[in-house]
């Protein structure tokens, strides 16, 4: 049975299992490739998307549980990547490998809309403890949410 | 087939696949036009840098061009990058050793200043000028006296038909404008907008994907496969099986193929497997480590200057120590996977690989072809830190896609990538050292037991401890009776390199006994390495072969470094309650590193690591931002391990299976890091891997000097 998503603005509908991970919908079945498969086990949050506005680890999160939903994926956060995180994170010149980036970009978009106006390390740290890097861009990443926190 | 209409080809086939640069606005289309292997330039003034080497995050595909585009002229807001593809014209394409800018550096300048040197030579003969009075700066050639001046796009037709004899010189370095200034990530944009394509993102026509179950006990084989339950799974179209060859794949398994890979994953959960294990069932890392205990006095002699005996005998003083470090796995973001697709005519890759020649090579040989039969497309790498050099991920989907007649995207989980990886070698490290009177260092025997890299690649290697004895026989600190023993430990179990090789292990010991050293003799830890470390000392190596000779060891930068973490950190300096200041050293990879880590300890005895001060000599510093990251990577890196990374086995198995047991470093434990690198105008050397050697023994040095605890085995955790 298809099951419909709403998909960065687009309803759709997918033929994909109802057990099927929202992570491999995207990618396999939509094309989205943005959202990243790190650990299956929602340890790593390489996979983590919008689901009505939350962020969600996409890996663990089966298609049926999100049907009707409003997802969000990197492709979706900005038109033309011009987001204020998408800009501070050039500012800053984030990535390594950037792998995990947009997860951490879908992580950090998440914190910035749940709360305006200037944040402390410890809210940025408390948000992102999720977000694995194995290149080691915590610095930076903390440093461009703090330059977009500034701005939005 | 000519080149244009390889790359038409594989364009099409790999549609973006590789990406450029966003943001040129709208640009007319244009035929580039070739100026030698890495550069072409069009008449919209685009110039196209090919980056040869792979990029796992060590930001090559900005760094590289960097360099071409020095030489060149350029105007950096015009260069747009394209990955190479496997071809011969770009020389060794191999990506490790922390030597990409190391290798490239002269070649590329070369390719730079030869392209320059053509377009200098179409204007002088469209103009009737002598070349020498042209100049070119940005993008524009001028010459001043007639006032003309022409775009690159302008002269590359005619430029790229000019013959240049002999090679024009290259800049004096006091003239650089783009090497030595911080550049950002060419491909960032896409990377934050989801647009940057990895492996795990490519998708061809007719593209299957697999999961592989593959042997839980390294060495073992399939005995017998049930796959009705598999073949069950709705989108499951195939089970066939893979098969070891050497350690260019050292796995037996059996793949299943599907639709999707949810598919493939299912299938393969409904698999029922009988394994026959093999002669490695009954390791464990406590066998390993009986096994070493018996070993490590009777190993061999790799290094005896003066009488290590006679001088321990006649010692004042005499320290010993003994030190365990774990097998790690390499746990890059990105788990394994590789595209293939065989046919009658050869195959293709699309593969995040650092080595493409090697990837080529393998899958040529299997499948009985030439290696020019091949095509490898490189993707970009989500991480690699060694794991990807290794060919095995690329032939095993050689293997599938051969054995269906179908493109196949073999897909590892996170618990694949970690329990099949070539780990990092286990070892155990014992010094005795001998003080005298007046605490001077006068004997040091350092003996190593530990299953080797080498001997795992060739298990009758004449130098088995090949890639586990770099700093300890080559040791910077000068001893007068110095002795080094290997003793090889044999294990079924994959050994590979793995960020910064066995200096991430020889690092933490040698500096761990330095501190150990400097407390029993009531010395100041940096004092003692500085009078251990003669000055003007320049080792140049005999063999031609050996980058040494092209980049000799100086100890006096070595002791540079030294004195510049020293002195940004403050070293010595009265610290708040609870904290203290612990320093390493190391010189790897022909660079040179020091770092000073301020450290408290937890009521769970676990550090707290606060800043991280290093000091880098890299020779030239090619793009200083992009050695910032890679020492903030190395040290996050080596942090992860110390704090709480091992591989343990038993029988015959991996017990770790995810970040769960297996953890990276979190942004909360992020120390804040301070980077100095020191201006110099010597050749270039890597910097991927020497910030990642003196970090362990540099924080567990300090959480010495608050709990009087020494700490000899990793991980703290």
């Amino acid at each position: 049975m298809p099951t419909k998503l709403i998909v960065n603005g687009n309803a759709v509908s997918v033929a994909s299992g109802a057990d099927t991970p929202l992570l491999w919908v995207l990618r396999d079945e939509l094309g989205l490739t943005g959202t990243k498969y790190g650990c299956g086990m929602g340890l790593c949050g390489a996979c983590t998307v919008h689901v009505d506005g939350d962020p969600v680890r996409s890996c663990s999160t089966p298609v049926a549980e999100v049907a009707a939903k409003k997802i969000t994926t990197i492709e979706g956060l900005s038109p033309h990547g011009t987001h204020p995180l998408q800009r501070a994170w050039a500012a800053e010149n984030v990535p390594q490998c950037g792998y995990c980036q947009a997860g951490q970009i879908m992580s950090a978009a998440a914190l910035l809309a749940s709360k305006k106006g200037k944040l402390t390390d410890a809210e940025i740290e408390e948000a992102m403890s999720g977000n694995l890097c194995r290149c080691g861009t915590y610095l930076r990443i903390r440093k461009a949410i703090h330059r977009a926190a500034g701005e939005v | 087939m000519d080149r244009r209409s390889f790359l038409k080809i594989t364009s099409a086939a790999g549609a973006g696949l590789f990406v450029g640069v966003p943001a040129f606005g709208a640009l007319k289309p244009a035929t580039p036009q070739d100026f030698g292997a890495f550069v072409q330039i069009g008449a919209d003034d685009v110039v196209t840098i090919w980056v040869s080497k792979s990029d796992m995050g060590q930001d090559v595909r900005t760094s590289l061009p960097m360099i071409v585009a020095e030489e060149l002229d350029a105007d950096w807001s015009r260069i747009k990058i394209r990955q190479a593809h496997f071809d011969a014209k770009f020389g060794r394409m191999g990506t490790g050793g922390s030597g990409s800018i190391r290798s490239m550096y002269k070649p590329l300048r070369e390719a730079g200043a030869k392209a320059r040197a053509m377009l200098v030579g179409a204007a002088a003969a469209k103009w009737n000028v002598p070349a020498a009075e042209l100049e070119v700066a940005n993008g524009v050639v001028t010459h001043a006296a007639s006032k003309r001046s022409a775009r690159f796009g302008e002269l590359a037709e005619a430029a790229a038909k000019i013959e240049i004899k002999d090679a024009p010189p290259l800049k004096d370095p006091k003239h650089f404008k783009l090497i030595g200034s911080a550049r950002k990530r060419l491909d960032c944009g896409d990377i934050c907008c989801g647009k940057a394509t990895y492996g795990i993102d490519v998708k061809v026509p007719g593209m299957l994907y697999a999961a592989v179950l593959r042997s839980p006990v390294f060495g073992g084989k399939v005995a017998k496969v049930d796959d009705t339950k598999a073949k069950a799974v709705s989108g499951v179209k195939h089970v066939v099986r893979t098969e070891a060859v050497g350690t260019d794949l050292p796995w037996n398994g059996v793949a299943v193929v599907a639709t999707s890979t949810w598919a493939a994953l299912k299938g393969r959960d409904a698999l029922e497997v009988t394994w026959d294990e093999g002669p490695h069932a009954a390791e464990s890392t406590e066998s390993m480590r009986k096994q070493i205990a018996g070993a490590i006095d009777a190993g061999k002699v790799l290094l005896a200057k003066g009488d290590v005996e006679q001088a321990l005998a006649g010692a004042a003083k005499k320290v010993e120590a003994e030190y365990e470090v774990p097998f790690v796995a390499h746990a890059a973001m990105e788990p394994l996977n590789a595209t293939a697709h065989v046919t009658a005519d050869g195959a293709e890759l699309w593969v995040g690989t650092q080595f493409a020649d090697w990837a080529a090579r393998t899958a040529a040989t299997w499948l009985g072809i030439k290696p020019e039969q091949v095509k490898v497309n490189v993707t970009m790498l989500g991480g690699g830190f060694g794991r990807r050099a290794n060919p095995d991920f690329s032939l095993e989907a050689v293997q599938v896609s051969k054995a269906v007649g179908a493109p196949v995207k073999v897909q590892w989980t996170r618990e694949d990538d970690m329990q099949h990886d070539y780990y990092r070698p286990a070892s155990v490290h014992r010094i005795s050292a001998g003080l005298d009177g007046e605490n001077n260092v006068v004997a040091w025997h350092h003996r190593i037991a530990a299953p080797s890299i080498e001997a795992y690649f060739t298990p009758d290697s004449k130098i088995p401890e090949g890639s586990e004895t770099g700093g300890v026989e080559d040791m910077p600190y000068i001893v007068p009776n110095h002795r080094a023993d290997f003793a090889l430990i044999s294990s079924g179990v994959p050994r590979g390199w793995w960020r910064s090789v066995e200096y991430s292990i020889n690092g933490f010991v040698i500096n761990s006994f330095l501190d150990e050293l400097a407390h029993a003799s009531g010395r100041d830890p940096v004092e003692l390495r500085l009078a251990l470390i003669p000055k003007g000392f320049v080792q140049k190596f005999e063999d031609e072969k050996s980058p040494g000779r092209q980049w000799p060891y100086r100890s006096d930068r070595l002791r540079g470094v030294i004195e510049l973490a020293r002195d940004k950190a403050g070293w010595g300096k009265k610290m708040p309650v609870g904290r203290a200041q612990g320093f390493a050293d190391c010189y790897s990879f022909l660079s040179y590193a020091a770092q000073v880590a301020e450290v408290s300890v937890g009521e769970d005895g676990m550090p707290k690591v606060h800043k991280v001060v290093c000091a880098i000599d890299c020779g030239t510093a090619v793009n200083p931002d992009g050695i910032r990251a890679q020492i903030e990577g190395a040290i996050v890196y080596g942090l992860s391990a110390a704090l709480g990374q091992k591989i343990t086995v038993e029988k015959g198995r991996v017990q770790q299976s995810n970040f769960h047991d297996f953890p990276l470093l979190t942004i909360g434990q992020m120390p804040e890091v301070e980077v100095h690198v020191v201006p110099s105008t010597e050749a270039p050397t890597g910097t991927g891997e020497p910030g990642l050697p003196p970090i362990a023994a540099a924080v567990t040095n300090a959480m010495f000097k608050l709990t009087g605890k020494r700490v000899r085995t990793l991980p703290l955790a």
